[in-house]
């Protein structure tokens, strides 16, 4: 009975249009930066004091250092990523023709080093693939995310809706209860952002490093005792794609800084 | 491990200004205290002295303990005397040592 309520709710959901299946509203969108102390905003601002930037540092010297069989850099090809890569982590996840699905920005570089470096893809989580990825994203810092136009993704972000509204774990909350619903309330001593991803990937001081949104979606799943999906599933890009509609126009900040 | 250092130093300065440096290196700072992935504890290991010599001459040191962020992050003043190299130096408990350098014009 439940379920069939829950269907009908789904269907209702889908028949609302697209201004539903975008979350928030584009005025009301705003990104954690807003919520965050001034002296953790400062800490972000300056980019002497931001500890991402040492990991900025780190991918951009990864970038020309030639590597794996075919004995190539990045740059070899890309060239200046500040040139070449301004703009790229705007539209990711896009759709990879030769995979047939949808590709987040760690795991296109990722492919790029197994097909074009003949290069070992390195652990999703490894400080290789953080300090390039956060290297490569930092070249397009101040834009406005922009969801790549390909239909192909349309099924992906869909599906992703459907994850972030939906309810999970012991405490049976949906990603939508606390970051659609009561944000900007309070969750025990912390403000509860709306959850949007244009910082990633990002520093954050309760880590003391430097991760993935992956990462912080575990985190998140962990809060509400579910059980994260494994590490390749398919879920983790549908809702990295329905983010990114969510998320449209907020300026990318990586590498930010969140507590 | 991500290396490196960011330091910030003015690269030019009036003789006698009081100039503020700032410095920050890649470091995890392990306490010694936390599981690692395997459930067993990470070995300790802190950067143990952080020293800046300008144009030769130490003009800043810190003893670093437990419980101090990984990645410290230093700020500090000095007077402008003359130009030369600023070097900085982060030493840890593994003997490993990191060094920026840096120089300052003085007019």
């Amino acid at each position: 009975m439940r379920r069939r309520a829950a269907a009908a709710l789904l269907l209702c959901a889908g028949l609302a249009g697209s201004a539903a299946a975008q979350g928030l509203p584009a005025a009301q969108r705003q990104s954690g930066f807003e919520s965050m102390s001034p002296s953790t905003q400062a800490m972000q601002r300056d980019d002497d004091a931001n500890p991402g930037m040492l990991s900025v540092r780190d991918g951009e010297a990864r970038w020309v250092r030639p590597d794996g069989a075919a004995g190539r850099a990045c740059a070899d090809c890309h060239g200046d990523a500040r040139v070449s890569m301004r703009g790229v982590a705007t539209s990711h996840p896009r759709w990879d023709a030769t995979l047939g699905e949808a590709v987040g920005l760690s795991r296109r570089i990722a492919l790029c080093r197994e097909r074009h470096q003949r290069a070992p893809r390195g652990a999703p989580e490894g400080v290789e693939r953080l300090s390039l990825s956060a290297f490569v994203a930092h070249a397009s810092r101040g834009l406005p995310v922009r969801p790549d136009p390909d239909v192909r993704l349309d099924p992906v972000r869909e599906r992703g809706r459907r994850l972030f509204e939906r309810r999970m774990g012991q405490l049976d909350l949906s990603c939508a209860d606390c970051h659609d619903a009561r944000w900007g309330r309070r969750l025990g001593g912390a403000t509860i952002p709306q959850g949007h991803a244009n910082g990633y990937p990002l520093y954050r001081l309760e880590w003391q490093a430097l991760g993935s949104l992956q990462r912080r979606l575990r985190n998140c799943m962990a809060g509400v005792r579910a059980e994260p999906w494994p590490a390749d599933a398919p879920e983790w890009v549908e809702l990295e794609a329905f983010l990114q509609v969510r998320g449209a126009g907020l300026p990318l900040e990586t590498p930010a800084v969140r507590p | 491990m991500t290396t490196g250092a960011l330091v910030r130093v003015p690269p030019r300065a009036r003789r006698g200004e009081v100039v503020e440096i700032t410095a920050m290196a890649a470091h995890p700072m392990e306490t010694g205290l936390r599981p690692g992935a395997d459930g067993r504890l990470v070995a300790r290991n802190i950067v143990h002295t952080f020293t800046c010599r300008y144009d030769g001459a130490e003009v800043f040191r810190a003893e670093l303990h437990p419980a101090v962020t990984a990645n410290p992050y230093f700020a500090f003043t000095t007077v402008a005397t003359r130009s030369g190299p600023l070097e900085f130096r982060w030493e840890d408990e593994r003997g490993e040592v990191i060094v920026a350098t840096a120089t300052i014009v003085v007019e």
